[in-house]
């Protein structure tokens, strides 16, 4: 295959990836957005294996990689539990991370791919081969930490070095001094130790900044490391002038970086102050030295029985998933009751807060794999407002995103993101295990509403016992 | 006995009156006669004073009190009430009294100087009552100025319990002047049609009449100008007639507002139609502070059928009927028109029950601890709302309760700027101030003439291909619904393994290269297509599925 007919494969590629994620926009054109990446990167991949590149010496090795990294792909796919899904993608993203240092890599010791570049063009490749790698590293490091905070492996709660500001401050320096050294090596052996001493920073780099990150905010860190998984590959496509690697890796930049924007303005809170991380440490002292911010009131507790006898006396019902209906995989359940409520002409709908769950859209998920049909599926602005006409909300294990005191109370840590009103409606159900605080370790006032009931226990359990009920 | 009540107005003071101490700073509640020309309710019935004395209360009850209701002295007195003779007396040992009119001057004369009382009042129509009532330092709870919005005061809420029980008399009332059943009937005499009812005005007594008329038979249809309650009028059995032009008609505190004159026009017309349809007309249209709206007018009497039925509830303040006589039954054009305004009063015994229980449990708020001393808490929104004058200081109109202010915060967000931001989904979000533009461009055309100026030509063109498709990246990706977040993820999770490319063009070993170490550049290289086609079958496998499960 020629070189232009690649290229043209190449753009043919390219118009393929914006068209899926241009489809992956509506429920009804997802799919077809879908089918469009696979063609799109089939079609990529053949372009580069029979393009001038890559010579027959090469096929097996890549045939061979490729079977094994198949094998192992839809493996993962089949059998992963939509529960776990953010660990998969936090998973994926790090080998995205890793693949870009290993390419990065490789081009750094292929003399050949450095080759016929003189004066400026020469600086601006090594610089790309620098900053390659070192996104690739922090990915790498950002998304392996992620997926242990994900999968419980590591623990959720932000770990926070002191000084950890200026730590940061510290690698960056490193790194650009090391980056200058690098640009004065003029062969291989000299260049590999500021290569190398950049690579480690650039991982502790990685692990730092997540770790500093706690649970609630996962769902900003997974699509801000999706985004860095795409710049990795536009910096690999820089590294080695392929125009489609540098398009992609924009497209896939900027569509996370806007996906983690978009859950910020959901918690109303700044890019900035998510990755700076720590969040709920520092506002801890405040709820108790302000004593006038505790809530008071009683908590009045109901039985599964009790609940069932108030979802079977309602018109309208609005169901909030959080994240613990994930953890104890309740939705099911949940979908079990969905449908006999809606059996007997129950008008029930789903409300989900933009980061319930840990992941962004979680919840659309699990909901859609329990066969909930996504058009009683709503956001939070598009169901806010009929709280008031809707006689039970039923809160699943979510706490902070139904925390009256984000509206009420200026002083409160979370003051100011927008929430779900449950406290509106003419009784709300409240499933927790515990009086715990949400992530965020702020107390919820909603518990000691007078119209606010808690139902204690495992969301599974409990849900069982109310279907039970409801159906005796 | 007197002297007793006497040590315990002062609490505190009260100390060596020697009394058990549960009676020590027990207070004593009043209830006399009404004097009010026809008014046959009583503030308190025995099975309510049972409960006011469990509270720590005492009670007195003036001697013939609930004659009219149909409960004697001696009812009064098993319940452990103690009977005063008369009304001075009574109004002078009683700290509390509770009483349904408001008070005359006469019995005004007759209170304890700040002395606690409890009635209707209505503060706005009687300016000189308000004015003897601070003289006379009174604190005086009007249940008439209950914040009927708190849901917490429903309970309390008499103006409600009264109106239920005028809406049921009227429907019995116009049932009594009616030659007619309610309900249709066909018997071996021949088929009756069923009576055709219309209810002008559906608040609280004309939903109770909706549904007594419905209870009885009746085609029961109704209006309102509030549309809201169209739901309430079906959920009663009744049909809810709109009328033909759009303005909304709710006034706030459940009452409804003077509407416009188009919307007037076509009110009328709709009247004017049903009065030639029905045979029973009830109407209740109040608007607070103002004369009745005339609804029903001559002209549409003219137009009833013979020995139709007009009952005028809103009699009182002039009647919502032209040939209305208030106080009168009248037979004009063959119609009968019921303006009575003691419907109330016709079912004394049921009216006393519910007013009396709405005081008790005011009594109940009034009183938490139990321990027969009423507290009027100012903080309570209920309790202030209440509350007209304190002390002889008049505190009426109450500001609006905090609940009702709540939604009002909610919807301009003092302390929550960034909460109506949204996401922008569909639409566009607030463009940025123009300073911030003005910087945000000046920042990139530095950055842009920097690479510009230093760059080769080979690297102006990818730079070019990469910030176009950054543009494109954040178009296409701006609209995504928030459900399909997750599956946009891994797509573009998998869509980033293209880096395999990268892999793909090093792993073949280049003949002729010198120093060029193949074998670990292919190891490396076969590495890095190992994880990307991981991510790149993994990924794509995974979205289908999830996709799959999205379904209507």
């Amino acid at each position: 295959m020629s070189s232009s007919l690649a290229t043209v494969a190449y753009i043919g590629a390219t118009i393929l990836f914006i068209l899926s994620l241009g489809g992956l926009s509506n429920q009804t054109t997802a799919l077809r957005g879908n089918l469009y990446g696979m063609v799109g990167m089939t079609l990529a991949v053949l372009a580069t294996v029979f393009g001038p590149q890559v010579t027959a010496a090469g096929l097996p090795w890549i045939i061979g990689a490729m079977v094994i990294g198949a094998g192992i792909g839809l493996y993962a796919a089949r059998t992963v539990q939509m529960t776990q899904m953010p660990e998969l993608v936090a998973l994926m993203h790090s080998m995205v991370g890793l693949a870009a240092m290993l390419v990065g890599f490789s081009t750094f010791i292929d003399p050949a791919a450095s080759a016929g570049f003189e004066g400026a063009a020469k600086t601006i490749h090594e610089l790309e081969i620098y900053i390659g790698i070192f996104i690739g590293a922090v990915t790498f490091a950002g998304s392996v930490i992620a997926f242990g905070k994900l999968s419980g492996r590591v623990s959720g709660s932000p770990v926070l070095l002191p000084g950890r500001h200026w730590l940061n401050l510290a690698g960056l320096l490193v790194v650009i001094y090391f980056g200058g050294v690098f640009m004065q090596a003029h062969d291989v052996p000299s260049g590999l130790i500021p290569v190398v001493v950049m690579t480690i920073v650039a991982l502790l780099f990685g692990v730092h900044m997540v770790m500093a990150i706690g649970g609630a905010d996962m769902p900003v860190v997974v699509s801000m490391l999706n985004s860095y998984s795409g710049w990795a590959a536009a910096a690999t496509g820089f590294m080695l002038s392929n125009d489609l690697l540098i398009v992609v890796g924009a497209l896939v930049g900027s569509s996370g970086a806007i996906l983690s924007y978009i859950m910020c303005n959901a918690m109303n809170r700044s890019f900035i102050s998510v990755i700076a991380g720590g969040f709920g440490t520092t506002s801890t002292p405040k709820p108790a030295a302000g004593g006038a911010t505790q809530p008071v009131g009683e908590v009045t507790p109901v039985t599964a029985l009790e609940t069932a006898e108030l979802l079977r006396e309602a018109k309208s019902v609005i169901i909030v998933p959080g994240y613990g209906m994930a953890v104890a995989q309740a939705q099911h359940t949940v979908f079990e009751i969905t449908k006999f409520l809606r059996e007997k002409g129950v008008k029930v709908r789903f409300g989900i807060h933009p980061v319930a769950g840990r992941m962004p859209g979680h919840m659309n998920v699990l909901l859609a794999e329990a066969k909930v049909p996504y058009d009683i599926v709503f956001e939070m602005d598009e169901l806010n407002e009929d709280f008031p006409d809707t006689d039970v909300t039923m809160v699943i294990g979510a706490n902070d995103i139904v925390n009256p005191s984000a509206q009420d109370d200026p002083s409160s840590p979370i003051a100011g993101m927008p929430v779900l009103e449950v406290w509106k409606a003419k009784t709300s159900i409240v499933m927790k295990r515990s009086m715990a605080s949400g992530y965020a370790g702020v107390d919820n006032p909603l518990f000691y509403k007078d119209n606010n009931r808690m139902l204690f226990g495992d969301a599974k359990k409990m849900l069982d016992e109310v279907l039970t009920a409801l159906k005796a | 006995m007197q002297a007793d009540i006497g040590t315990a107005t002062q609490p505190g003071q009260s100390v060596e009156s020697g009394s058990p101490e549960s009676a020590r700073l027990a207070q004593r509640i009043g209830v006399p006669c009404e004097i009010f020309p026809g008014e046959k309710r009583v503030a308190t019935v025995p099975e309510v004073v049972l409960k006011l004395i469990k509270l720590g209360f005492s009670v007195a009850v003036q001697s013939g009190a609930g004659a009219a209701a149909n409960v004697s002295d001696a009812d009064y007195q098993a319940a452990g009430a103690s009977i005063v003779a008369d009304a001075a007396q009574l109004w002078a040992t009683s700290e509390i009294v509770f009483k349904v009119r408001p008070p005359t001057p006469d019995e005004v004369g007759l209170m304890r100087e700040g002395g606690t009382l409890i009635s209707f009042i209505w503060p706005a129509q009687n300016p000189e009552l308000m004015q003897l009532l601070t003289a006379k330092k009174a604190t005086v709870l009007a249940i008439d100025a209950l914040p009927r919005t708190l849901s917490r005061a429903q309970k309390m809420d008499a103006l409600t319990s009264q109106a239920g029980v005028a809406g049921y008399r009227a429907v019995i009332e116009a049932a009594n002047a009616f030659g007619r059943f309610f309900n249709g009937q066909i018997t071996a005499a021949g088929k009756v049609p069923p009576a055709k009812v219309f209810i002008a005005g559906a608040g609280v007594a004309g939903l109770a009449a909706i549904g007594t008329a419905a209870g009885l038979g009746a085609i029961v249809r109704a209006n309102d100008t509030r549309a809201e309650v169209a739901d309430q009028v079906v959920s009663l059995g009744g049909e809810f007639v709109k009328v033909d032009y759009e303005e909304e008609g709710s006034g706030g505190g459940g009452y409804a507002k003077v509407m416009s004159e188009g919307f007037q026009q076509a009110q009328r017309e709709m009247y004017a139609k049903q009065a030639k349809e029905v045979d029973i007309i009830i109407t209740t249209a109040l608007i607070p502070g103002k004369p009745a709206p005339k609804l029903i007018t001559a002209e549409m009497v003219r137009s009833m059928k013979p020995g139709s039925v007009i009952v005028d509830m809103a009699a009182e303040q002039g009647g919502n009927c032209e040939l209305t006589e208030p106080g009168q039954s009248v037979v004009k054009h063959g119609v009968t028109i019921v303006g009575y305004t003691d419907l109330v009063s016709r079912l004394s015994m049921q009216s006393s029950t519910l007013y009396a229980t709405n005081l008790f449990r005011l009594s109940e708020e009034l009183c938490k601890t139990k321990d027969g001393v009423a507290n009027v808490n100012m903080e309570d929104d209920a309790i202030r709302g209440l509350t007209v004058t304190k002390d002889g200081a008049i505190t009426w109109p109450a500001p609006a309760p905090k609940q009702a202010a709540a939604p009002a915060a909610a919807a301009k967000p003092v302390a929550v700027p960034a909460a109506k931001k949204g996401h922008g989904h569909g639409e566009a979000s607030a463009p940025m101030a123009g300073n911030k533009l003005a910087i945000l461009f000046g920042v990139a055309a530095v950055l842009f003439w920097l690479i510009g100026a230093n760059a080769p030509k080979e690297f102006m063109s990818h730079f070019t291909v990469f910030v176009l498709a950054c543009f494109v990246g954040y178009m296409v990706v701006w609209n995504v619904k928030p459900a399909l977040h997750t599956p946009l993820m891994s797509v573009t999770n998998a869509i980033s393994s293209i880096i395999a490319i990268g892999a793909l063009v090093q792993i073949s070993p280049i003949a002729g290269a010198v120093n060029r170490p193949d074998s670990l550049i292919t190891w490396v290289a076969a590495a890095g297509i190992v994880l990307t086609a991981i991510n790149m079958f993994g990924g794509f496998a995974v979205t289908q599925r999830m996709l799959a499960m999205f379904r209507k």
